[in-house]
């Protein structure tokens, strides 16, 4: 095992399980509680990517999911994952790992000439470079800046894990398991609050277990481990792990995302790979830490150049050293302790560069003693080195520069507050010029902030704020926090003196190392006018992709304040948004993918439609049976031209299932109706049906269908299955919102009753082999628009209704959901010698276009009742919703476009849907455009094309011709305006 | 977004569906006059501040609620029925 950056002892690995796991197909070994970049460093591989513009070599910057550097694919094939940050990989046994963004191979990349060719890709690169001719952008451009300057590959093949959603309730939502955390979360555990603590590492303890502070005159990290095992141990505590609390939402909702099994190379039988969370938190304590930032100064991103804390996290927690020579360079007290750290673990330290002239001598401890070269008042001006760190040059406070030699540089340009959670409803942070850093501003409501994510960098202060922040929040709920005594622990050294950018180094000084965006861009953006904190942002692309410029934003809008002369605090900074580390939108869709996208609706009568063979359409959410084909025919329109044929000559069965159906009861029931509808209800005998036609406030048609009256106090009303659901809500709005002094209850029964329509000349007799015998369904006693509950087979309630949209004798009969199968059997089984068939919604589309019955593609919205041929059923007798506004000039207008039926001149002429009407001889230009049609097909029944349209002027064009003209598919037919009552125009046959 | 409706809880927005002005929508004219039912049924204000409006607990008790929400902060003060404003007042 090569292991050459591993030291022989120490960190909260597991030595006795070692890991095998693979990076550019190269094996190699690490063990449990590595993440990928720690077992990297430990198999001494400094390189792990290309910069996305100048695909300049880089390595790891940090220990955390700020990364902006080491982006790697996870896994292979469908698991294919990019940018992955190695980070915040737990490393697993079988872990595959790819670099990415290098062409061909990670060590030799030919676009790594991008670097070399100077302000080519300088700030505005887009706008500048790529200007002209606009034809060479898709051809030329886009395929180069893609090929130069590109993320990983995804997978390109369908997920197939499986991704959860959940909700939690709490009282206490804590976000962050470090100090301040943990401490916050023990205490208003204790106090009995149910709390959920989220973190998103897998060992909790956040700062604690990459530093070496004792708390209680032991290890921070045992302390971490002791609190939270009580915290697991707790039934009112949930400790997440590997979860990270990405959004803050309205009503203190918060949103989270569990790995549940991203540390394992498949998800076990029925686990999720991730769950999202979504968190109703009474309470919220951002316990989110801080992020060091880096400095500024040429070549700053060479491989070896890394963030003194994650230097620390990398020797104390996973016992790897990044060099074998260590060099130091910071403007604050905190970055010593990576000296200190690092001598500790027996590695020689070079050299120690505090910029500050005035850096206590007492910083350094024992390091004098080693005969470390410290140099206070000095700058490391420049890294040396191309794939790795070779040496630094330093000026120092005479101004001499002298080399250093080093593999590895650890800085510190001071933390910054991770005060993100905290803007995502707008709340803006402030600028505190003695952290120097941005603070939380205004917070969301319910929401504190405690330990370094307020400021509080040392150890003491935070534990202190956790606690009085769980206190705090226990109160709120009326629970008294035990005064145990705060544990105990010190403050360590934390002075800082703002450096944001050392200049004099030959080489780019990198601000934003995701981006490629160097100091001299800030600068140039500032004087070509990009001068807000915004525009900068697009402008450089600084700030932007995966990191969201967690190490980058401090750093670049110092600098551009000073390039503007401007305090920071007038600057300002941009507002982070969710989510605050990537969520794949895999997380995001939970189970909603696929045929699961949606929920399927399957009508009550869906087996006996299915045993019939019938063919199902998706129409909403349901699937409906849209024809039942036969052996020997050739295709839908043979089979449905012959259920029409059967309905119309001897009898059919069709389910009716899935219209609305809503049922009223009250006193003020038919004065409900007669509110809702434009034509009268109120009037409708007990046992009578009425077709009925609802108006919008604004005049124009909304929804259609019969109501039925089956007692003085009792409708049945059925709606479009369309619209369903949007006329329940209506009739509520209606009655609660407008007349809440109508005694009137409404319920919708949709899911209860199937319903079917029998049709055809022999339905009676179909139907009366099956209707109890008490029940008499004679023309005499049942009648055109009888409803009535009766009783069939023996006793099965049903209701009966004697309505049409054949046209021809019809029935639709109602039986409870349970039976509809049944029933339906029974019918087809009492039917079979009168030649009973099946028939499904393109037969009965065709009839009802034979018969002229408006649809959804006439009731479009855009339709009132008098262009449908329906202002007659307009009552003028009482008030309605939309009476007034369809009474508007404009909407009684002669030319508007009204309902008529097409025949096209030549009968054999398939004629489409959506071809418009242009007058015989015109141009087909849009000013002589007369409407268009709506519906059309196939008549059996009169063996030719019909359609219904809509045209200018309505009726008044009856016996014109126009043509038909489909532009999309190129036919130009002649066709003649006619009635749209195609089929028994003197409706005849319903009366039979 | 969280809404306390009176009937069941509190409960996600997700459970709801949003209509617009509740004083306005409500507020119905009676009479011929075309004027006031093309200010009922278009003129809307874009207020910035505490608004009342319609929400209907669809995936719940099914009443239409009357919330009064904050539309800079999407703070809620106040939710009652929409029904319990004409309560007592002839139909
Ligand atoms: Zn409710």
């Amino acid at each position: 095992m090569s292991s050459a950056g591993r030291l022989p002892t120490g960190g909260r690995i597991d030595r006795a399980r070692p890991i095998k796991f693979s990076f550019d197909g190269r094996s190699m070994s690490g063990f449990a509680g590595d993440t990928l970049a720690s077992a990297l460093i430990a198999n001494g591989v400094s390189l792990v990517g290309r910069s996305f513009k100048y695909h300049r070599p880089r390595g790891i910057l940090s220990a955390g999911s700020e990364e902006p550097n080491a982006l790697v694919e996870m896994r292979a094939g469908a698991r294919r994952e990019p940018n992955t940050r190695a980070t915040s990989v737990e490393l697993f046994d079988g872990l595959q790992a790819q670099s990415q963004n290098r062409w061909p191979s990670l060590g030799f990349d030919i676009l790594a000439l991008n670097g070399l060719v100077g302000g080519f890709l300088s700030a505005g690169f887009y706008y500048k470079t790529f200007m002209w001719p606009a034809a060479f952008w898709e051809k030329v451009y886009e395929p180069l800046i893609r090929r130069a300057a590109g993320l990983g590959r995804s997978a390109g093949a369908e997920d197939p894990d499986h991704y959860e959603k959940s909700h939690a309730h709490c009282d206490v939502l804590v976000i962050g398991g470090g100090p301040a955390g943990l401490m916050a979360a023990l205490t208003a555990a204790r106090s009995g609050a149910r709390v959920i603590l989220a973190d998103e590492d897998f060992l909790p303890g956040g700062r604690l277990n990459a530093e070496r502070q004792e708390i209680d005159g032991a290890a921070g990290s045992i302390w971490a481990a002791t609190v939270a095992a009580e915290l697991s141990s707790m039934p009112n505590v949930r400790l997440m792990r590997r979860t990270t609390v990405f959004g803050v939402y309205d009503g203190s909702t918060y949103a989270a995302l569990e790995r549940v099994n991203d540390h394992v190379a498949v998800p076990p039988p029925f686990q999720p790979r991730q769950r999202m969370w979504r968190i109703y938190a009474r309470r919220s304590i951002l316990a989110a830490g801080a992020l060091e930032r880096p400095l500024v100064f040429a070549n700053n991103d060479r491989p070896g150049v890394m963030l003194a804390g994650a230097v620390r996290s990398y020797i104390n927690r996973f016992a790897v050293t990044p060099g074998q020579r260590l060099a130091v360079f910071t403007c604050c007290d905190d970055g010593w302790q990576a000296a200190i750290d690092a001598a500790a673990a027996g590695i020689s330290i070079e050299a120690v560069i505090d910029s500050r002239a005035e850096a206590s001598p007492a910083l350094g401890g024992e390091l004098g003693k080693r005969d470390v070269r410290i140099f206070r008042g000095a700058e490391v001006i420049r890294a040396v080195g191309s794939r790795g760190l070779q040496a630094i040059e330093v000026r120092d406070a005479s101004g001499r520069i002298s080399s250093i030699l080093c593999d590895a540089l650890a800085m510190s340009g001071g933390w910054s507050p991770i005060t993100h959670l905290t803007s995502h409803l707008g709340g803006r942070p402030v600028w505190n010029e003695s952290l120097p850093a941005f603070v939380p501003g205004t917070l969301p409501s319910g929401m504190s902030v405690v330990g370094a994510a307020n400021g509080a960098m040392a150890l003491a202060r935070s534990l202190a704020g956790g606690r009085d922040a769980g206190a705090s929040a226990a109160r709120d709920f009326g629970r008294s926090a035990s005064d145990a005594p705060l544990p105990k622990a010190d403050d360590e050294p934390a002075t800082v003196r703002a450096l944001w950018h050392v200049s004099g180094g030959r080489g780019p000084a990198f601000v934003d190392f995701q981006n490629d965006v160097t100091a001299k861009d800030v600068g140039l953006a500032s004087r070509e006018g990009y001068r807000s904190v915004e525009l900068l942002k697009r402008y450089t692309t600084l700030g932007m992709a995966t990191d969201q410029g967690k190490t980058s934003n401090v750093n670049g809008l110092a600098i551009l304040a000073s390039e503007l002369a401007q305090p920071i605090a007038t600057v300002g900074t941009t507002l982070n948004r969710p989510p605050f580390t990537p969520v794949s939108i895999g997380a995001l869709a939970g189970h909603h993918r696929g045929k699961d996208f949606r929920a399927t609706r399957l009508s009550p009568l869906h087996e006996w439609a299915k045993t019939h063979g019938a063919v199902f359409i998706e129409s909403g959410a349901w699937l409906r049976a849209s024809w039942f084909p036969r052996p020997g025919e050739k295709d839908w329109l043979e089979s449905a031209s012959r259920e029409v044929r059967a309905v119309r000559s001897a009898v059919g069965l069709t389910d009716v299932s899935t219209l609305g159906k809503i049922d009223i009861q009250g006193p003020d029931a038919g004065t409900l109706l007669d509110r809702v509808y434009c034509n009268t209800f109120s009037t409708l005998a007990v046992g009578k049906a009425r077709y009925g036609v609802m108006l919008r406030e604004d005049g124009f048609v909304m929804d259609d269908g019969t109501t039925s009256r089956l007692a003085t106090d009792h409708f049945v009303m059925t709606t479009t299955t369309a619209n369903a659901v949007g006329i329940m809500r209506h009739l509520e709005f209606c009655h609660q919102g407008l007349w809440p002094g109508l005694d009137v209850q409404m319920t919708s029964i949709s899911e209860q009753w199937a319903q079917m329509a029998i049709a055809g000349p022999k339905s009676r007799e179909t139907l009366a082999r099956i209707v109890d015998r008490q029940h008499d369904i004679s023309d005499a006693a049942f009648p055109y628009l009888t409803a009535r509950e009766i009783t069939i087979l023996g006793g099965t309630r049903a209701r009966l209704f004697r309505i049409s949209y054949s046209g021809e004798l019809a029935y639709e009969l109602a039986v409870p959901a349970g039976v509809g199968n049944a029933v339906a059997a029974a019918i087809m089984e009492a039917g079979t010698d009168l030649g009973i068939q099946p028939y499904g919604l393109e037969a009965m589309g065709i009839m009802r276009i034979e018969k002229g019955h408006v649809a959804g593609s006439e009731i479009n919205g855009q339709t009132t009742a008098r262009d449908l041929g329906l202002g007659k059923m307009m009552s003028k007798k009482k008030d309605y919703i939309g009476r007034v506004l369809a009474e508007r000039p404009a909407l009684a207008a002669p030319d508007r476009w009204g309902l008529v039926g097409l025949k096209p001149v030549d009968w054999t002429t398939r004629i489409r849907a959506g071809a418009h009407l242009i007058p015989i001889g015109a141009a087909t230009t849009t000013a002589n455009d007369l409407g268009y049609v709506t519906s059309v097909a196939f008549s059996p029944s009169l063996e030719r094309w019909i359609g219904l349209g809509l045209i200018s002027g309505g009726a008044s064009k009856h016996g014109t011709r126009v043509r038909l003209v489909d532009l999309l598919r190129g036919s130009d037919i002649e066709a003649e305006v006619c009635d749209p009552v195609f089929y028994d125009p003197k409706g005849e046959r319903l009366h039979g | 977004m969280r809404i306390r409706c009176p009937y069941c809880g509190e409960r996600s927005n997700d459970e709801f569906y949003v209509l617009g002005d509740a004083d306005a929508l409500t507020a119905r004219p009676s009479g011929e006059n075309a004027e006031a039912f093309h200010e009922y049924v278009y003129q809307r204000t874009n207020l910035a501040g505490l608004h009342r409006e319609l929400w209907y607990h669809s995936n719940g008790c099914r009443r239409w609620l009357v919330v009064t929400r904050d539309t800079r902060t999407h703070e809620i003060s106040d939710v009652t029925y929409a029904s319990k404003r004409g309560e007592g007042e002839a139909a």
